[in-house]
Protein backbone atom coordinates (compact mmCIF):
# COMPACT_ATOMS: atom_id res chain seq x y z
CA UNK A 1 0.00 0.00 0.00
CA UNK A 2 2.79 2.34 0.94
CA UNK A 3 4.58 1.47 -2.28
CA UNK A 4 1.50 2.28 -4.36
CA UNK A 5 1.15 5.59 -2.54
CA UNK A 6 4.79 6.56 -3.21
CA UNK A 7 4.57 5.53 -6.81
CA UNK A 8 1.34 7.47 -7.38
CA UNK A 9 2.66 10.64 -5.76
CA UNK A 10 5.73 10.40 -7.98
CA UNK A 11 3.95 10.03 -11.27
CA UNK A 12 0.91 12.25 -10.75
CA UNK A 13 1.08 15.99 -10.34
CA UNK A 14 -0.07 17.00 -6.80
CA UNK A 15 -2.77 19.26 -8.27
CA UNK A 16 -4.31 16.39 -10.23
CA UNK A 17 -3.88 14.01 -7.33
CA UNK A 18 -5.83 16.40 -5.15
CA UNK A 19 -8.68 16.44 -7.66
CA UNK A 20 -8.65 12.65 -7.89
CA UNK A 21 -8.85 12.30 -4.12
CA UNK A 22 -11.73 14.77 -3.97
CA UNK A 23 -13.47 12.81 -6.72
CA UNK A 24 -13.15 9.68 -4.56
CA UNK A 25 -14.56 11.42 -1.48
CA UNK A 26 -17.43 12.84 -3.51
CA UNK A 27 -18.19 9.42 -4.99
CA UNK A 28 -18.55 8.01 -1.48
CA UNK A 29 -20.93 10.79 -0.46
CA UNK A 30 -22.90 10.68 -3.71
CA UNK A 31 -23.36 6.92 -3.37
CA UNK A 32 -24.71 7.56 0.11
CA UNK A 33 -27.21 10.16 -1.04
CA UNK A 34 -28.09 7.91 -3.96
CA UNK A 35 -29.36 5.29 -1.52
CA UNK A 36 -31.60 7.81 0.26
CA UNK A 37 -32.80 9.93 -2.63
CA UNK A 38 -31.99 7.98 -5.78
CA UNK A 39 -33.09 4.52 -4.75
CA UNK A 40 -35.59 4.97 -1.94
CA UNK A 41 -36.89 8.27 -3.31
CA UNK A 42 -36.65 10.28 -0.07
CA UNK A 43 -35.61 13.73 -1.23
CA UNK A 44 -32.80 14.85 1.06
CA UNK A 45 -31.32 18.29 0.54
CA UNK A 46 -29.19 18.29 3.65
CA UNK A 47 -26.46 15.82 2.89
CA UNK A 48 -23.84 18.41 3.82
CA UNK A 49 -25.21 18.22 7.35
CA UNK A 50 -24.15 14.59 7.61
CA UNK A 51 -20.84 15.40 5.96
CA UNK A 52 -20.31 18.17 8.48
CA UNK A 53 -21.12 15.90 11.43
CA UNK A 54 -18.68 13.30 10.11
CA UNK A 55 -15.96 15.88 9.49
CA UNK A 56 -16.23 17.63 12.86
CA UNK A 57 -16.66 14.46 14.91
CA UNK A 58 -13.64 12.80 13.31
CA UNK A 59 -11.54 15.97 13.55
CA UNK A 60 -12.34 16.43 17.24
CA UNK A 61 -11.70 12.76 17.95
CA UNK A 62 -8.32 13.06 16.19
CA UNK A 63 -7.27 16.42 17.58
CA UNK A 64 -8.64 16.48 21.10
CA UNK A 65 -8.48 12.79 21.93
CA UNK A 66 -5.52 11.78 19.84
CA UNK A 67 -7.36 8.70 18.65
CA UNK A 68 -6.05 6.70 15.68
CA UNK A 69 -7.34 7.60 12.24
CA UNK A 70 -9.55 4.55 11.72
CA UNK A 71 -11.31 5.32 14.99
CA UNK A 72 -11.89 8.90 13.89
CA UNK A 73 -13.40 7.67 10.61
CA UNK A 74 -15.65 5.24 12.42
CA UNK A 75 -16.71 7.83 15.00
CA UNK A 76 -17.51 10.39 12.27
CA UNK A 77 -19.61 8.05 10.18
CA UNK A 78 -21.38 6.53 13.19
CA UNK A 79 -22.41 9.90 14.62
CA UNK A 80 -23.66 10.92 11.17
CA UNK A 81 -25.60 7.63 10.93
CA UNK A 82 -27.23 8.27 14.33
CA UNK A 83 -28.41 11.64 13.06
CA UNK A 84 -29.52 9.95 9.85
CA UNK A 85 -31.77 7.80 11.99
CA UNK A 86 -33.18 10.83 13.79
CA UNK A 87 -33.83 12.66 10.51
CA UNK A 88 -35.27 9.47 9.03
CA UNK A 89 -38.09 9.53 11.55
CA UNK A 90 -39.88 12.64 10.24
CA UNK A 91 -39.39 11.16 6.78
CA UNK A 92 -42.05 8.64 7.70
CA UNK A 93 -44.71 11.33 7.80
CA UNK A 94 -43.42 13.67 5.13
CA UNK A 95 -42.97 13.38 1.41
CA UNK A 96 -41.18 15.15 -1.41
CA UNK A 97 -40.82 18.90 -0.96
CA UNK A 98 -41.90 18.83 2.70
CA UNK A 99 -39.21 16.32 3.51
CA UNK A 100 -36.70 18.39 1.52
CA UNK A 101 -37.46 21.39 3.73
CA UNK A 102 -36.93 19.35 6.90
CA UNK A 103 -33.56 18.12 5.62
CA UNK A 104 -32.51 21.64 4.61
CA UNK A 105 -33.47 22.80 8.09
CA UNK A 106 -31.46 19.99 9.64
CA UNK A 107 -28.33 20.88 7.66
CA UNK A 108 -28.73 24.54 8.63
CA UNK A 109 -29.07 23.62 12.32
CA UNK A 110 -25.89 21.56 12.09
CA UNK A 111 -24.10 24.45 10.38
CA UNK A 112 -25.22 27.02 12.94
CA UNK A 113 -24.40 24.61 15.75
CA UNK A 114 -20.79 24.27 14.62
CA UNK A 115 -20.66 28.01 14.04
CA UNK A 116 -21.16 28.38 17.81
CA UNK A 117 -19.50 25.21 19.03
CA UNK A 118 -16.45 26.01 21.15
CA UNK A 119 -14.50 22.73 20.67
CA UNK A 120 -15.10 23.08 16.92
CA UNK A 121 -13.41 26.47 16.81
CA UNK A 122 -16.67 28.36 16.11
CA UNK A 123 -16.62 30.37 12.87
CA UNK A 124 -12.85 30.05 12.57
CA UNK A 125 -13.09 26.30 12.20
CA UNK A 126 -10.64 23.62 13.10
CA UNK A 127 -7.14 23.51 11.72
CA UNK A 128 -4.15 21.26 12.06
CA UNK A 129 -6.13 18.08 11.49
CA UNK A 130 -3.58 15.37 10.66
CA UNK A 131 -3.56 14.66 6.92
CA UNK A 132 -4.19 10.95 7.07
CA UNK A 133 -6.36 10.61 3.98
CA UNK A 134 -4.17 9.30 1.20
CA UNK A 135 -4.85 8.35 -2.39
CA UNK A 136 -4.60 4.62 -1.67
CA UNK A 137 -6.94 4.84 1.28
CA UNK A 138 -9.57 6.79 -0.64
CA UNK A 139 -9.26 4.38 -3.55
CA UNK A 140 -9.67 1.41 -1.24
CA UNK A 141 -12.63 2.82 0.67
CA UNK A 142 -14.30 3.96 -2.56
CA UNK A 143 -13.99 0.46 -4.03
CA UNK A 144 -15.34 -1.16 -0.87
CA UNK A 145 -18.27 1.27 -0.78
CA UNK A 146 -19.04 0.66 -4.47
CA UNK A 147 -18.90 -3.09 -3.91
CA UNK A 148 -21.27 -3.09 -0.97
CA UNK A 149 -23.65 -0.56 -2.49
CA UNK A 150 -23.84 -2.72 -5.59
CA UNK A 151 -24.45 -5.75 -3.39
CA UNK A 152 -27.20 -3.97 -1.50
CA UNK A 153 -28.97 -2.56 -4.55
CA UNK A 154 -29.04 -5.85 -6.39
CA UNK A 155 -30.32 -7.67 -3.31
CA UNK A 156 -33.97 -8.07 -2.42
CA UNK A 157 -33.62 -5.36 0.18
CA UNK A 158 -32.33 -3.00 -2.50
CA UNK A 159 -35.14 -3.90 -4.88
CA UNK A 160 -37.57 -3.26 -2.05
CA UNK A 161 -36.04 0.19 -1.63
CA UNK A 162 -36.65 0.89 -5.32
CA UNK A 163 -40.20 -0.38 -4.77
CA UNK A 164 -40.70 2.22 -2.02
CA UNK A 165 -39.65 4.91 -4.49
CA UNK A 166 -41.88 3.58 -7.25
CA UNK A 167 -45.05 3.07 -5.25
CA UNK A 168 -45.25 3.15 -1.52
CA UNK A 169 -48.80 1.83 -1.17
CA UNK A 170 -48.10 -1.09 -3.46
CA UNK A 171 -44.84 -1.80 -1.62
CA UNK A 172 -46.75 -2.04 1.66
CA UNK A 173 -49.34 -4.28 0.03
CA UNK A 174 -46.47 -6.58 -0.99
CA UNK A 175 -45.44 -7.02 2.63
CA UNK A 176 -42.58 -4.52 2.52
CA UNK A 177 -42.07 -2.57 5.72
CA UNK A 178 -41.66 0.83 4.10
CA UNK A 179 -41.13 2.57 7.44
CA UNK A 180 -38.15 0.39 8.19
CA UNK A 181 -36.64 0.83 4.72
CA UNK A 182 -36.99 4.61 4.67
CA UNK A 183 -35.19 4.93 7.99
CA UNK A 184 -32.56 2.43 6.85
CA UNK A 185 -31.98 4.43 3.69
CA UNK A 186 -31.39 7.58 5.74
CA UNK A 187 -29.02 5.77 8.10
CA UNK A 188 -26.98 4.32 5.23
CA UNK A 189 -26.91 7.61 3.32
CA UNK A 190 -25.86 9.50 6.44
CA UNK A 191 -23.20 6.92 7.28
CA UNK A 192 -21.56 7.37 3.88
CA UNK A 193 -22.01 11.14 4.09
CA UNK A 194 -20.23 11.10 7.45
CA UNK A 195 -17.50 8.84 6.11
CA UNK A 196 -16.93 11.24 3.23
CA UNK A 197 -16.86 14.16 5.65
CA UNK A 198 -14.32 12.44 7.90
CA UNK A 199 -12.06 11.66 4.94
CA UNK A 200 -12.47 15.24 3.75
CA UNK A 201 -11.48 16.69 7.14
CA UNK A 202 -8.39 14.52 7.29
CA UNK A 203 -7.39 15.54 3.82
CA UNK A 204 -7.91 19.30 4.02
CA UNK A 205 -6.10 19.97 7.37
CA UNK A 206 -8.71 22.60 7.94
CA UNK A 207 -12.50 22.65 8.14
CA UNK A 208 -14.97 25.40 8.89
CA UNK A 209 -18.79 25.57 8.93
CA UNK A 210 -18.74 27.32 5.54
CA UNK A 211 -17.41 24.13 3.94
CA UNK A 212 -20.71 22.44 4.62
CA UNK A 213 -23.29 25.01 3.61
CA UNK A 214 -26.46 24.60 1.59
CA UNK A 215 -24.57 24.82 -1.70
CA UNK A 216 -22.57 21.76 -0.72
CA UNK A 217 -25.79 19.79 -0.19
CA UNK A 218 -27.00 20.92 -3.59
CA UNK A 219 -23.71 19.95 -5.18
CA UNK A 220 -23.96 16.38 -3.87
CA UNK A 221 -27.61 16.20 -4.89
CA UNK A 222 -26.59 17.41 -8.36
CA UNK A 223 -24.12 14.56 -8.68
CA UNK A 224 -26.85 12.03 -7.97
CA UNK A 225 -29.44 13.65 -10.21
CA UNK A 226 -26.99 14.28 -13.05
CA UNK A 227 -25.77 10.69 -12.97
CA UNK A 228 -29.28 9.31 -12.83
CA UNK A 229 -31.35 8.58 -9.73
CA UNK A 230 -30.72 5.13 -8.34
CA UNK A 231 -27.81 4.30 -10.61
CA UNK A 232 -24.40 3.45 -9.13
CA UNK A 233 -22.37 4.16 -12.31
CA UNK A 234 -24.44 7.33 -12.57
CA UNK A 235 -23.49 8.56 -9.11
CA UNK A 236 -19.84 7.74 -9.74
CA UNK A 237 -19.79 9.58 -13.05
CA UNK A 238 -21.86 12.45 -11.67
CA UNK A 239 -19.43 12.89 -8.78
CA UNK A 240 -16.44 12.74 -11.14
CA UNK A 241 -17.89 15.24 -13.62
CA UNK A 242 -19.05 17.75 -11.05
CA UNK A 243 -15.71 17.63 -9.24
CA UNK A 244 -13.53 17.88 -12.33
CA UNK A 245 -15.68 20.27 -14.36
CA UNK A 246 -15.28 23.35 -12.12
CA UNK A 247 -11.51 22.77 -12.20
CA UNK A 248 -11.42 22.49 -15.98
CA UNK A 249 -13.52 25.61 -16.27
CA UNK A 250 -10.88 27.64 -14.46
CA UNK A 251 -9.67 28.71 -17.90
CA UNK A 252 -12.77 30.83 -18.38
CA UNK A 253 -12.03 32.50 -15.04
CA UNK A 254 -14.94 34.48 -13.67
CA UNK A 255 -17.44 32.95 -16.10
CA UNK A 256 -16.77 29.58 -14.54
CA UNK A 257 -19.99 29.19 -12.60
CA UNK A 258 -21.96 30.48 -15.59
CA UNK A 259 -20.65 27.69 -17.79
CA UNK A 260 -21.13 25.19 -15.02
CA UNK A 261 -24.77 26.17 -14.65
CA UNK A 262 -25.34 26.17 -18.40
CA UNK A 263 -23.89 22.67 -18.71
CA UNK A 264 -26.19 21.41 -15.98
CA UNK A 265 -29.19 22.91 -17.75
CA UNK A 266 -28.17 21.37 -21.08
CA UNK A 267 -27.65 17.95 -19.56
CA UNK A 268 -31.05 18.03 -17.95
CA UNK A 269 -32.65 19.01 -21.25
CA UNK A 270 -31.03 16.22 -23.25
CA UNK A 271 -31.03 13.56 -20.56
CA UNK A 272 -33.82 14.41 -18.13
CA UNK A 273 -33.37 11.13 -16.28
CA UNK A 274 -29.68 11.75 -15.76
CA UNK A 275 -26.80 10.18 -17.62
CA UNK A 276 -27.50 6.63 -16.50
CA UNK A 277 -31.05 6.93 -15.21
CA UNK A 278 -33.16 3.91 -16.18
CA UNK A 279 -30.33 2.54 -18.29
CA UNK A 280 -29.63 -1.16 -18.09
CA UNK A 281 -27.17 -3.43 -19.84
CA UNK A 282 -30.13 -5.60 -20.87
CA UNK A 283 -31.76 -2.75 -22.82
CA UNK A 284 -28.51 -1.82 -24.53
CA UNK A 285 -27.99 -5.37 -25.77
CA UNK A 286 -31.59 -5.60 -26.90
CA UNK A 287 -31.42 -2.34 -28.85
CA UNK A 288 -28.22 -3.44 -30.49
CA UNK A 289 -29.78 -6.76 -31.44
CA UNK A 290 -32.89 -5.10 -32.77
CA UNK A 291 -30.72 -2.84 -34.92
CA UNK A 292 -28.76 -5.81 -36.19
CA UNK A 293 -31.88 -7.73 -37.07
CA UNK A 294 -33.57 -5.06 -39.12
CA UNK A 295 -31.68 -5.58 -42.40
CA UNK A 296 -32.55 -9.28 -42.31
CA UNK A 297 -36.24 -8.60 -41.97
CA UNK A 298 -36.52 -6.20 -44.87
CA UNK B 1 -65.25 -21.10 9.13
CA UNK B 2 -64.94 -17.84 7.20
CA UNK B 3 -61.50 -16.71 6.07
CA UNK B 4 -62.46 -13.12 6.46
CA UNK B 5 -65.09 -11.68 8.70
CA UNK B 6 -66.19 -8.07 8.99
CA UNK B 7 -68.32 -7.01 11.92
CA UNK B 8 -69.89 -3.59 11.77
CA UNK B 9 -67.04 -1.99 9.84
CA UNK B 10 -67.45 1.77 9.41
CA UNK B 11 -65.10 4.24 7.84
CA UNK B 12 -65.45 7.99 8.09
CA UNK B 13 -63.48 10.60 6.20
CA UNK B 14 -64.18 13.86 7.96
CA UNK B 15 -67.94 14.07 7.86
CA UNK B 16 -68.33 11.54 5.07
CA UNK B 17 -69.36 8.04 6.07
CA UNK B 18 -67.80 5.95 3.32
CA UNK B 19 -68.63 2.64 4.96
CA UNK B 20 -71.52 2.23 7.32
CA UNK B 21 -71.67 -0.86 9.51
CA UNK B 22 -70.63 -3.48 7.01
CA UNK B 23 -71.01 -7.12 8.07
CA UNK B 24 -69.50 -9.69 5.77
CA UNK B 25 -68.38 -13.28 5.95
CA UNK B 26 -66.18 -14.63 3.19
CA UNK B 27 -66.11 -18.44 3.24
CA UNK B 28 -62.94 -20.37 2.49
CA UNK B 29 -62.23 -21.11 -1.20
CA UNK B 30 -65.09 -18.91 -2.32
CA UNK B 31 -65.04 -16.47 -5.17
CA UNK B 32 -66.86 -13.63 -3.53
CA UNK B 33 -67.97 -10.57 -5.48
CA UNK B 34 -68.63 -7.06 -4.27
CA UNK B 35 -70.61 -4.83 -6.57
CA UNK B 36 -72.25 -1.47 -6.36
CA UNK B 37 -72.43 1.90 -8.07
CA UNK B 38 -69.40 4.20 -8.22
CA UNK B 39 -68.63 5.74 -4.87
CA UNK B 40 -70.43 3.00 -2.98
CA UNK B 41 -67.33 2.28 -0.91
CA UNK B 42 -66.02 -0.87 -2.59
CA UNK B 43 -62.41 0.24 -2.90
CA UNK B 44 -62.56 1.82 0.56
CA UNK B 45 -63.62 -1.58 1.86
CA UNK B 46 -60.55 -3.13 0.22
CA UNK B 47 -58.35 -0.44 1.69
CA UNK B 48 -59.74 -1.09 5.15
CA UNK B 49 -59.22 -4.84 4.82
CA UNK B 50 -55.61 -4.39 3.66
CA UNK B 51 -54.77 -1.93 6.40
CA UNK B 52 -54.38 1.21 4.29
CA UNK B 53 -57.02 2.90 6.43
CA UNK B 54 -57.73 1.82 9.97
CA UNK B 55 -61.52 1.44 10.26
CA UNK B 56 -63.31 4.04 12.37
CA UNK B 57 -65.45 1.35 13.95
CA UNK B 58 -65.92 -2.37 13.81
CA UNK B 59 -64.00 -5.58 13.89
CA UNK B 60 -61.99 -7.20 11.16
CA UNK B 61 -61.08 -10.85 11.53
CA UNK B 62 -58.76 -12.68 9.20
CA UNK B 63 -58.65 -16.38 9.99
CA UNK B 64 -60.09 -15.61 13.40
CA UNK B 65 -57.37 -13.07 14.10
CA UNK B 66 -58.36 -9.43 14.69
CA UNK B 67 -56.41 -7.31 12.16
CA UNK B 68 -58.23 -3.97 12.25
CA UNK B 69 -55.72 -1.09 12.25
CA UNK B 70 -52.76 -3.35 11.57
CA UNK B 71 -50.28 -1.74 9.24
CA UNK B 72 -50.55 -2.70 5.62
CA UNK B 73 -47.38 -4.75 5.29
CA UNK B 74 -48.29 -6.85 8.34
CA UNK B 75 -51.66 -7.70 6.85
CA UNK B 76 -49.92 -8.64 3.61
CA UNK B 77 -47.42 -10.84 5.44
CA UNK B 78 -50.28 -12.60 7.18
CA UNK B 79 -51.62 -13.73 3.82
CA UNK B 80 -53.73 -11.05 2.18
CA UNK B 81 -52.67 -10.26 -1.38
CA UNK B 82 -54.28 -7.57 -3.50
CA UNK B 83 -54.32 -5.78 -6.82
CA UNK B 84 -55.30 -2.17 -7.37
CA UNK B 85 -58.03 -0.53 -9.41
CA UNK B 86 -55.59 2.04 -10.76
CA UNK B 87 -52.61 -0.20 -11.49
CA UNK B 88 -49.79 0.29 -9.02
CA UNK B 89 -46.69 -1.46 -10.31
CA UNK B 90 -43.05 -0.70 -9.64
CA UNK B 91 -42.63 0.87 -13.05
CA UNK B 92 -38.88 1.07 -13.21
CA UNK B 93 -38.24 -2.44 -11.99
CA UNK B 94 -38.24 -5.43 -14.30
CA UNK B 95 -41.25 -7.73 -14.47
CA UNK B 96 -39.29 -10.39 -12.62
CA UNK B 97 -38.18 -7.98 -9.89
CA UNK B 98 -41.73 -6.73 -9.47
CA UNK B 99 -42.75 -10.24 -8.54
CA UNK B 100 -39.63 -11.21 -6.59
CA UNK B 101 -39.75 -8.15 -4.39
CA UNK B 102 -43.10 -9.26 -3.00
CA UNK B 103 -41.96 -12.77 -2.02
CA UNK B 104 -41.92 -14.10 1.52
CA UNK B 105 -41.05 -11.13 3.69
CA UNK B 106 -42.03 -13.26 6.65
CA UNK B 107 -38.76 -15.08 6.81
CA UNK B 108 -36.55 -13.05 4.55
CA UNK B 109 -32.85 -12.56 5.08
CA UNK B 110 -31.79 -9.37 6.82
CA UNK B 111 -29.55 -6.49 5.89
CA UNK B 112 -26.20 -8.13 6.63
CA UNK B 113 -27.12 -11.42 4.99
CA UNK B 114 -28.13 -9.44 1.90
CA UNK B 115 -25.06 -7.30 1.47
CA UNK B 116 -22.61 -10.01 2.47
CA UNK B 117 -24.35 -12.62 0.30
CA UNK B 118 -24.54 -15.22 3.06
CA UNK B 119 -25.62 -18.77 2.13
CA UNK B 120 -29.02 -18.33 3.81
CA UNK B 121 -29.63 -15.40 1.50
CA UNK B 122 -28.44 -17.15 -1.67
CA UNK B 123 -30.62 -20.16 -0.97
CA UNK B 124 -33.63 -17.96 -0.41
CA UNK B 125 -32.88 -16.03 -3.60
CA UNK B 126 -32.71 -19.17 -5.70
CA UNK B 127 -35.98 -20.46 -4.35
CA UNK B 128 -37.60 -17.08 -4.87
CA UNK B 129 -36.31 -16.81 -8.43
CA UNK B 130 -37.74 -20.20 -9.40
CA UNK B 131 -41.08 -19.45 -7.84
CA UNK B 132 -41.28 -16.04 -9.52
CA UNK B 133 -40.40 -17.48 -12.92
CA UNK B 134 -43.03 -20.19 -12.58
CA UNK B 135 -45.69 -17.61 -11.70
CA UNK B 136 -44.70 -15.27 -14.50
CA UNK B 137 -44.86 -18.18 -16.89
CA UNK B 138 -48.31 -19.13 -15.67
CA UNK B 139 -49.54 -15.61 -16.35
CA UNK B 140 -47.98 -15.59 -19.81
CA UNK B 141 -45.36 -12.93 -19.13
CA UNK B 142 -42.25 -15.09 -19.36
CA UNK B 143 -40.97 -13.50 -22.56
CA UNK B 144 -41.30 -10.08 -20.98
CA UNK B 145 -39.67 -10.95 -17.67
CA UNK B 146 -36.74 -8.60 -18.18
CA UNK B 147 -38.76 -5.64 -19.45
CA UNK B 148 -39.56 -2.68 -17.26
CA UNK B 149 -43.08 -2.97 -15.87
CA UNK B 150 -43.95 0.40 -17.40
CA UNK B 151 -43.34 -0.92 -20.91
CA UNK B 152 -46.01 -3.62 -20.65
CA UNK B 153 -49.43 -3.30 -22.22
CA UNK B 154 -52.41 -2.61 -20.01
CA UNK B 155 -53.62 -6.20 -19.91
CA UNK B 156 -50.11 -7.46 -19.17
CA UNK B 157 -49.78 -4.96 -16.34
CA UNK B 158 -53.00 -6.27 -14.81
CA UNK B 159 -51.68 -9.81 -15.01
CA UNK B 160 -48.36 -8.74 -13.52
CA UNK B 161 -50.20 -7.28 -10.55
CA UNK B 162 -51.89 -10.62 -10.03
CA UNK B 163 -48.53 -12.45 -10.24
CA UNK B 164 -47.07 -10.05 -7.72
CA UNK B 165 -49.97 -10.59 -5.36
CA UNK B 166 -49.68 -14.37 -5.67
CA UNK B 167 -46.00 -14.90 -4.98
CA UNK B 168 -46.36 -14.56 -1.23
CA UNK B 169 -48.89 -17.42 -1.37
CA UNK B 170 -51.74 -15.48 0.18
CA UNK B 171 -54.77 -17.29 1.53
CA UNK B 172 -56.99 -14.39 0.50
CA UNK B 173 -56.64 -12.51 -2.75
CA UNK B 174 -58.40 -9.19 -3.30
CA UNK B 175 -58.90 -8.16 -6.92
CA UNK B 176 -60.00 -4.57 -7.46
CA UNK B 177 -61.70 -4.36 -10.85
CA UNK B 178 -59.48 -6.94 -12.56
CA UNK B 179 -61.39 -6.71 -15.84
CA UNK B 180 -61.33 -2.91 -16.17
CA UNK B 181 -60.29 -1.93 -19.67
CA UNK B 182 -60.24 -5.47 -21.02
CA UNK B 183 -61.97 -6.63 -24.19
CA UNK B 184 -64.32 -9.58 -24.17
CA UNK B 185 -61.79 -12.25 -25.09
CA UNK B 186 -59.40 -10.97 -22.43
CA UNK B 187 -62.26 -11.12 -19.96
CA UNK B 188 -62.87 -14.76 -20.77
CA UNK B 189 -59.19 -15.49 -20.25
CA UNK B 190 -59.32 -13.62 -16.97
CA UNK B 191 -62.24 -15.70 -15.79
CA UNK B 192 -60.35 -18.90 -16.55
CA UNK B 193 -57.34 -17.50 -14.76
CA UNK B 194 -59.34 -16.66 -11.63
CA UNK B 195 -60.80 -20.16 -11.51
CA UNK B 196 -57.39 -21.67 -12.09
CA UNK B 197 -55.62 -19.77 -9.34
CA UNK B 198 -58.42 -20.44 -6.90
CA UNK B 199 -58.25 -24.19 -7.54
CA UNK B 200 -54.48 -24.56 -7.97
CA UNK B 201 -53.45 -22.37 -5.10
CA UNK B 202 -56.31 -23.17 -2.77
CA UNK B 203 -57.13 -19.59 -2.00
CA UNK B 204 -60.13 -17.40 -1.45
CA UNK B 205 -60.88 -14.60 -3.85
CA UNK B 206 -62.71 -11.40 -3.07
CA UNK B 207 -63.30 -9.20 -6.06
CA UNK B 208 -64.78 -5.86 -6.94
CA UNK B 209 -66.00 -5.63 -10.51
CA UNK B 210 -68.37 -3.64 -12.69
CA UNK B 211 -68.64 -6.18 -15.46
CA UNK B 212 -71.89 -7.93 -14.57
CA UNK B 213 -71.41 -10.79 -16.96
CA UNK B 214 -68.08 -11.65 -15.34
CA UNK B 215 -69.33 -11.21 -11.80
CA UNK B 216 -72.45 -13.28 -12.36
CA UNK B 217 -70.51 -16.08 -14.04
CA UNK B 218 -67.66 -16.57 -11.63
CA UNK B 219 -68.83 -15.40 -8.23
CA UNK B 220 -70.42 -17.90 -5.93
CA UNK B 221 -71.63 -15.21 -3.62
CA UNK B 222 -72.15 -11.49 -4.08
CA UNK B 223 -72.56 -8.55 -1.73
CA UNK B 224 -74.00 -5.29 -3.01
CA UNK B 225 -72.94 -1.96 -1.56
CA UNK B 226 -74.68 1.36 -1.95
CA UNK B 227 -73.75 4.57 -0.13
CA UNK B 228 -71.46 2.57 2.16
CA UNK B 229 -74.16 0.15 3.23
CA UNK B 230 -74.62 -3.46 2.32
CA UNK B 231 -78.02 -3.58 0.66
CA UNK B 232 -78.05 -7.22 -0.41
CA UNK B 233 -76.08 -10.41 -0.28
CA UNK B 234 -76.60 -13.80 -1.85
CA UNK B 235 -76.06 -16.05 -4.81
CA UNK B 236 -75.87 -14.43 -8.26
CA UNK B 237 -79.40 -15.41 -9.22
CA UNK B 238 -80.80 -13.95 -6.01
CA UNK B 239 -78.91 -10.72 -6.57
CA UNK B 240 -80.13 -10.42 -10.15
CA UNK B 241 -83.73 -10.52 -9.03
CA UNK B 242 -83.41 -8.47 -5.86
CA UNK B 243 -85.60 -5.38 -6.33
CA UNK B 244 -83.33 -3.09 -4.26
CA UNK B 245 -80.27 -4.05 -6.27
CA UNK B 246 -82.12 -3.53 -9.54
CA UNK B 247 -83.30 -0.14 -8.42
CA UNK B 248 -79.95 1.16 -7.15
CA UNK B 249 -77.47 -0.49 -9.46
CA UNK B 250 -78.48 -2.96 -12.13
CA UNK B 251 -81.30 -0.94 -13.58
CA UNK B 252 -84.48 -2.25 -15.18
CA UNK B 253 -83.96 -4.16 -18.38
CA UNK B 254 -85.93 -2.76 -21.22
Amino acid sequence: MRFLEQWITQIIDPYYLRIIILVGINIIMALGLNITTGVTGQLSMGHAGFMSLGAYTSAIVSLKMGAPFWMALLAGSTIAAVFGFIIGLPALRLEGDYLAIVTIGFAEIVRVFFLNFEPGGKAVGLSGIPQETSFTLVLLITLVVIFFTQRLLSSRLGKAMYAVRENEIAAEACGINTTHLKVLSFVLGAFLGGLGGALYAHYMYYISPQDFDFMRSIEILNMVVLGGLGSIPGSILGAAILTILPEMLRVVAEYRMLFYGALLVLLMIFRPNGLFGDMRVYDLIKTRRAKGEKPCQS
Amino acid sequence: MPVLELRGISQEFGGLRALDGIDLQVPRHAIFGIIGPNGAGKTTLFNVITGIYPPTEGQLLFQQQPIASWSSHKVARLGVGRTFQNIRLFNRLSVLDNVKVAANWNRSAGFWASILGLPSYSREQKHCQEKAEALIDMLGLYDKRMEYAQSLSYGEQRRLEIARALIAEPSLLLLDEPAAGMNSSEKIELMDLIWKIRDDMQLTILLVEHDMHLVMSICEQIAVLDYGRKIAEGRPEQIKSDPRVIQSYLGVEA
